[in-house]
Formats: C-alpha cells, structure tokens, sequence
C-alpha cells in the first residue's frame, strides 16, 4: 500500500475527540462491546484513513467533474467510484455498528461516526452511498419482520444491496404531510405503489446488486396527514415467486436532478408504478411510517451534522497548508519594499479567518461526537436513567448537532475560499468544490427552518422540557469543572451569564407560545436555534480546553493542547458574544416578519 | 503447506527523519514505526497462494524486533496470516544484514517451511540483500524480484523481473521467493480481520530459544557503518534574464547542452 499523508481530517483531533473527550476506550467494560478493545478501534480507525486516504481522497474532483449520466433509464457513475465502495464495502465498513446477529461488527455508534466522519472529509459524495445505506438498514435493524431483514437487511450490512430514503415528492418536502403516494394491498400481501418521488439519492446506479428505496406512501382511505403515512420497502428488484430478488421493479427513473454540488451522488426524479407493478413491502404496521422514520432521524440528523462538519473540516485543511507556504506581501507596517514576501499566514486576517474555521470545525467534530457518544449511552448504558437522560438531551441537541455544523460550517467553506483568493474561487483547487458541497447540508434532512422549528417548537418543551433541563444541567457542571481550572475563569463566567440567559428567554419563548399563539412566538425560532447553537458551541469549546489543560500537564510545549486553548478564548471572545444582541430580539418577541404584507417583500 | 512470510518494521516513511551523530543510528522517538510496505506485497502473495492451495496451509509471520512491536505485527494477522513468530532480544539490536538474516533463517528452521516470501527491500536501510542472504542460510534456492508466482505441488513457477525484461523461472519447493510491487495489489485489513487478530498467536523468542547459536546484533556485526553524510544541499538556481523568448529559449538549450543533457 502506498503510504498516504491524507489528513484532511486531523487524526490527532480526531482522537482527542473520542478518547480524552467523549470516553471511547471506556465503552469496552459494557456487555455490548465487550468483544472489542482499544486496540482493535486504533487498528479500525487506521484502515478508515487508509482507505479514505488512497481510495476516496484522490477520485474527489474527478467525481465532482463527472456527474452521473442517464442512459435508457440506466444511471452511469464514474468507473473509480466502484473500486472506492468495494474497498469499503470489502474492509467491512458498511457493517460497522450493526448487531453481530445480522452479521455487523457491533461496535460503539461513536466507531461508526468516527468513520463516517473519516471518509466524508476524504470524499463526501462518494461517501454518501454507504451512509445512505447504513441509515435505511438501521430503520430494517428496528421495525423490519425478521424475514425482511433477512432477505433486505443483511445484504444491506454485507454491502451487497445499498439503501435510499425515499421520502420528499414533488409536491411535499419540508412538509411530508402531503406525500400523495398511493400504496394499494395486493392479493398475496404484498402493495402496489404508484406516484412520483423528488431528490432521492442514489435510487439508481449499477454500484450494488440491488437498490433498497425505503419509501413513505398511503394506504387507500388512510387518514389525512402525517399519521396516515404506511413505510415501505421498494427494491430496485422485487422477489419472484421463489423468493430470489430478480423481478426488475416498476421503478423508473425520469430524470437526474443536476445540482450545485455533491455532484458526485446521483439524484434522481423517480416514477413508481408507471406500468402498474412497482411492489412494495409494508415495513411494520400501517401508517406507522412517520414515526418509524423519525427513530433513525436523530441518528440521520447528526450524521449529517459530521456530513457538514467534514466538508468544512477539510477545506480548513487545505487553506491552512496553502497559507503556511503562499507568499504575498510582507508585515503590515513593514516598509522595506525589497523584502522578501511572508507567507501570508503571518497576517493577522488570515490568521483570523484560520481560527475562524478552526473554532468551526473542532467545534462541530466536539458536538457531533458528543452527541454519538449520547445514542451510545441511550442505547447500551447500564443504568436505564442515564439510557433516559442520553435520549432526552439527544431530543433537544439533535437539531442543533446537524445545523450548528452546516450552517456555520458554510461559513468556514466560504473562509477558506476567501484564504486563497482567486485561485480558491477557481475549480484548480478543492475548497471551491467543498463550498459547493456544504451548500446542500442546511438543506436536507429537514432545513434549518424545519429545525428551529423542531427545536423551539417542540423539542425545548417535550416531556415537559425535560430534555432541556438536563441540556443546562449539563452546561452548568461543565462551567463548575472549568472553574476549577484558573486559567478557564472567564471563559466559565461568560458561558454561566450565557446559560442563564439562554434559559430566561426560552421560559419568555415558551410562555409566548400559549399567550400570543405558536406562529408569533416561533416567528424567529431559526434565530433561537443558533443563539443556542453557539452557547453549546461555546460549552464544547470550554470543555475541550480543560481537557487539554489537563492533558497538557506533562506536554507544556504542545501545539495541538495550545491550539485548543486559544480557539477556546477565540470562540468566547469573537462567537459568542453574538448570541446576546440574538437573544435580545428573541427576548423582544419582534413581529416584523408575521406582521409585514407579502407585497411589502 | 507451511508459508512464512518475513516482514520488518521500519520508521514511518513519510515522517521526518534524523540521524543521530554519535551512534549513527536513526532517532527512533517520535517517529511511528509502521510495516515496511515492501512486506505487504509478499503478506498479500503469502495470502493468496493460501485461499488457492487451501487444506492446510498456513501462512506465518516471522519477524525481528523489539516486543513493543507486536501491535505492528498484529496488522499483518489482521490481514489474514495465521499466527506470527517474533525474535525480540535486546541482543539482536543493531544486527546488519548477515545478523538478521542468520537469526530469521534460524527460527524459520525451527518453525519449519515449504516457502518464505520477503519484500524485495526494507524503506529504511534498502539493501535488498536480506532475501539472498536468508536463501543462504535457509540452503534452499531464492528466486528475487519474482512478479509472478504459483504453486503446483511442489513446483513453484515464477517470473523474475529484470533490467531488461523478465525471466521465467522454475524450482522445487522448499524455497525462497521475494515479491516486487508489481506482483498484486494488498489487501486493506478487514474490520473482522482486525477483531479476529486478537485471538491469534504471536510467540515471542529470545535469540536462544530461536536456535540463534553465534553473535548477532552488534556484537555480531560484519558490517562497519563507517561514516554517515547527509545528502549535498541543492546550490542555488542560476536565473537567466532574456530579452525574448527566442533569446531565452536558445539560452536554455546553451545551458543543457553544456551539461549534455540534450
């Protein structure tokens, strides 16, 4: 094997977050993992950037150059991108978190993340297809009948079959209530499904034997609404009567949706039943479908988070390398004009925007590996009120783990670009085609509108905001940790004011919704979404900055522990302070955008 | 079939190297060792024969270093090799070729063998002698460079890569095969592979207890690393101003020219 420098994710980061950060190495004393030990995660982790490094890394620009094409209802992806995925597929990767009964390697969800977030930064893209897949198979690991997982599941997990989420319609995006996909029951149990479905990723290519679309559809005379919705299995070939997946399905592919980025995944405008035949399985009971998809959606979310996380993480990367040896002007205030160029690391804004990027992304790698180690505790923790606790702060951090890093993260993507100048507004270099891949996150698996909505609306209140408390309860413990620590003083006290502000104006956000009516009071629940993005941002910097303080007891001289001590002072002295004039207009309850007439816009 | 596949390992070949002026040895500290990637083409080679032949076959990693090693050695189980040996002995520190390759060829005796395969070279000191070497004192023919390899009962059948071209060879198991990169294409280690080389032995010998009967490491040293220089500093570039780019280019070819380049 070649030996690779690919670093476009730090390993050291990466190992700081779950180790000395999240507690990975601990995980090994529960009864789940007890096959597993530290050294088998290094030696797992090691394979993740080997593969990442030689086989996804280098097809990056090249699969974003060759968009999948459509050919007599056959999808084409770039030759290199199958040798990538059966690298993957045959190290084992698509298998990694599942239950060793359906033949997974049963490791920590925290494993999973850590490799999901090693591939996406090489190629998120391609990466896209085996995520996409590994999300339809754990919805089949939870509601599908036995037989079905034996017939879908397991191919899924051995990376034969890969999956799709097939939700959004045309007509029916943000609001799934009105997917109009009709699902008839046929005479031997199974359905037959007709209408068309919008934006489905990877519903067709030859990657894979068989192509799993996980499809939400009606029943004849199902109620109105999302509670009328039934899931079921759509596979590009359906079972023959002796039980072998060949009958080509009723599936066709109409178009492929062209996009400005994440050119690399094919997207498809799909029509089910145009002959009359597409079958379906029902996927447990009827019109459960919704809240089957929303048990796997916090899961989705924050893969979506580390999505985000990475394509920014890797651009960062690259402006920071370019910088260290791009040379281009001299010291401000220097006034030999036969000096030689310094490398324009050395200026002050430059520096500025590499922290800037910094405290985005080890931020983001900081909550979505946090919040990976929250579905592991809520799913293998021994006391079933920590399990509790895990599930209920995952209700409430989920919608800020996947938009804190994508909004944000879009605003890293544009930093590194303004790095390079005009060379990274140019295709020659990769931080232009990492701006155009990030564009999409905010986007899909519920917008960030979507989400503050879920937040405020929803989550900050559900079982009576008990997912929140704990989320300040939390925080709290954090700032008492940090206090101990002489050097993190301020910083606590700032994220103390914080919280404290941040739970006063959610009690005045709350108490709107019953006094002035939901549509007032959740008018600016997106500018709620990211006050309270940046304090948890702000708390996970503060965290990271003890840990290190206190890994850096005997390393003094250590660049990496110091990087994570001045972008902790970053954060609290150029991020954070943007949450109060946010909260501020909250607090004010500001109706400009219900009370203004359309044609005013 | 006993396959047993020789593997070393060396200093991260991609991280900065320095070489340490009084001992003349490279400074290990901070530098990752890793599996000299040369190996991994004979692990792969090792591994194949084994999936074609099946039965019995076994394939063993044989090693030299220290025991703080093993998890390195474990990486070569975790591909798919049976179980390793390992010679760790602070005796063995500092052996040369001849050292090295005595002691390997000792401990192979004693485990016993129908092939050994090595890499054409480690990335640290590139000799490439230690195949021959080994041949030697294992008293079984070595055929180096081979880009191709298959086993018919006990005929081994193999194309030498040379200068020139490539040469077909053949030869009687037992025998020694060393394996070029353009031979296959190595496996990445499998997450069940990694899990399952946990359970797999990796017996760890002193030199004694290897059969190693005469002096290696230092003390057994037939090579003298008399001295160490590092590579010349590039001299500064000469640059030529020209009036155009008639006058630059014929500027251009004066200079190769000069040095007999064009």
């Amino acid at each position: 094997m070649i030996a690779t420098t690919f670093d476009a994710l730090l390993r050291r980061d990466l190992d700081f977050q779950l180790y000395a950060m999240q507690g990975l190495g601990e995980l090994v004393s529960r009864e789940r993992y007890a096959e597993h030990d530290v050294e088998t995660f290094a030696s797992i982790i090691d394979t993740a950037y080997d593969v990442a490094g030689e086989r996804f890394a280098p097809i990056a620009a090249e699969l974003d150059a060759f968009e999948p094409t459509l050919r007599d209802g056959v999808v084409q992806t770039l030759p290199a991108l199958a040798g990538a995925l059966d690298a993957f597929v045959e190290a084992g990767f698509m298998a990694v978190g599942f239950d060793a009964k359906h033949g997974g390697m049963q490791l920590p969800h925290l494993m999973t993340v850590a490799t999901q977030l090693i591939f996406s930064a090489a190629n998120g893209p391609a990466a896209g297809y085996p995520f996409l897949t590994q999300g339809a198979a754990n919805l089949l690991a939870v509601f599908a009948s036995p037989e079905q997982q034996k017939t879908w599941l397991e191919p899924m997990i051995e990376g034969r079959y890969f999956g799709t989420m097939a939700l959004t319609e045309p007509q029916a995006g943000s609001s799934l209530a009105e997917v109009a996909t009709l699902a008839v029951p046929h005479a031997d149990g199974t359905y037959r499904l007709t209408g068309n479905k919008m934006w489905i990723s990877g519903s067709e290519h030859e990657l894979s034997e068989n192509i799993i679309n996980l499809v939400l559809a009606r029943l004849p005379g199902a109620p109105a609404g999302v509670k009328g919705i039934s899931l079921f299995i759509v596979p590009k070939f359906a079972l023959d009567p002796s039980g072998e997946a060949t009958i080509r399905n009723d599936v066709t592919v109409v178009g492929l949706n062209h996009k400005l980025g994440q050119r690399g995944i094919s997207n498809c405008a799909l029509s089910l039943g145009d002959r009359g035949a597409c079958i379906g399985y029902l996927v447990g009971q009827e019109h459960a479908g919704m809240r089957q998809m929303f048990h796997m959606m916090n899961e989705a979310r924050i893969g979506i988070g580390a999505w985000a996380t990475c394509t920014a993480y890797a651009a960062y990367r690259y402006a920071l390398a370019y910088a260290k040896t791009r040379p281009q002007g001299r010291r401000t205030g220097a006034k030999d004009p036969t000096a030689l160029p310094v490398p324009i690391v050395e200026h002050a804004d430059v520096r500025r925007m590499l922290l800037a990027q910094k405290a985005i992304v080890e931020g983001g790698l900081a909550i979505v590996t946090y919040c990976a180690r929250l579905v592991d505790d809520e799913h293998s923790h021994p006391d079933p009120a920590e399990r509790e606790a895990a599930h209920r702060l995952l209700e409430v951090l989920t919608p800020i783990a996947k938009t804190w890093p994508s909004e944000h993260g879009c605003e890293a993507n544009s930093l590194a670009i303004q790095v390079l100048g005009g060379y990274g507004y140019s295709p020659e270099y990769p931080v232009e085609r990492l701006f155009r891949d990030q564009r999409l996150n905010p986007i899909h698996e519920g917008t960030t509108g979507i989400q503050g909505l879920d937040l405020l609306g929803r989550k900050v209140t559900l079982g009576g905001g008990i997912g929140f408390t704990l989320l300040l309860a939390r925080m709290r413990e954090e700032i008492a940790r940090a206090r101990a620590d002489a050097t993190l003083i301020k910083e606590a006290d700032a994220l103390a004011a914080s919280v404290d502000r941040a739970e006063a104006v959610t009690a005045i956000l709350v108490g709107a919704q019953r006094e002035l009516g939901a549509e007032r009071a959740l008018a600016n629940a997106t500018i709620y979404l990211d006050a309270l993005g940046t304090i948890v941002i702000a708390w996970m910097w503060l965290a990271q900055a003890r840990v290190a303080n206190e890994r850096a007891a005997n390393a003094t001289d250590d660049a990496f522990y110091a990087g994570k001590r001045t972008t902790c002072r970053y954060f609290f002295r150029y991020e954070l302070p943007k949450a109060a004039p946010m909260f501020d207009l909250l607090a004010s309850l500001d109706d400009t955008t219900t009370a203004l007439a359309i044609a005013e816009l | 079939m006993k396959i047993l596949v020789t593997v070393k390992l060396v200093p991260d070949t991609t991280a900065d190297k320095r070489i340490d002026p009084a001992t003349k040895q490279l400074v290990r500290s901070g530098v990752e060792t890793v599996l000299n990637p040369f190996d991994e083409y004979a692990i792969e080679a090792g591994l194949q024969l084994k999936e074609k032949i099946g039965g019995d076959t076994t394939v063993t990693i044989v090693t030299m270093a220290p025991e703080s090693g093993k998890e390195i050695v474990r990486k070569a189980l975790a591909m798919g090799a049976d179980d390793a040996i390992m010679i760790s002995d602070p005796k063995a520190e500092g052996s040369d070729v001849w050292g090295t390759a005595y002691a390997l060829a000792q401990a192979i005796k004693k485990n016993g063998f129908d092939l050994v395969l090595c890499g054409t070279q480690s990335t640290d000191s590139i000799t490439g002698e230690l195949p021959g070497a080994l041949a030697e004192f294992l008293g079984v023919p070595g055929i180096t460079h081979a880009r191709k390899l298959e086993v018919e009962g006990t005929t081994v059948r193999a194309e030498r890569e040379t200068d020139n071209g490539y040469a077909k060879v053949t030869a009687d198991l037992p025998l020694l095969v060393s394996v070029t990169k353009s031979m296959n294409t190595p496996r990445y280690p499998a997450l069940k592979g990694i899990m399952g080389a946990k359970k797999k032995t990796i017996a760890i010998a002193s030199l004694a207890d290897s059969g190693v009967d005469k002096p290696v490491g230092h003390e057994g040293a037939r090579t003298e690393l008399i001295d160490l220089v590092s590579p010349p500093t590039r001299g500064k570039g000469e640059v030529f101003q020209a009036a155009d780019a008639v006058a630059g280019a014929t500027k251009i070819i004066e200079f190769l020219r000069e040095r007999k380049l064009v």
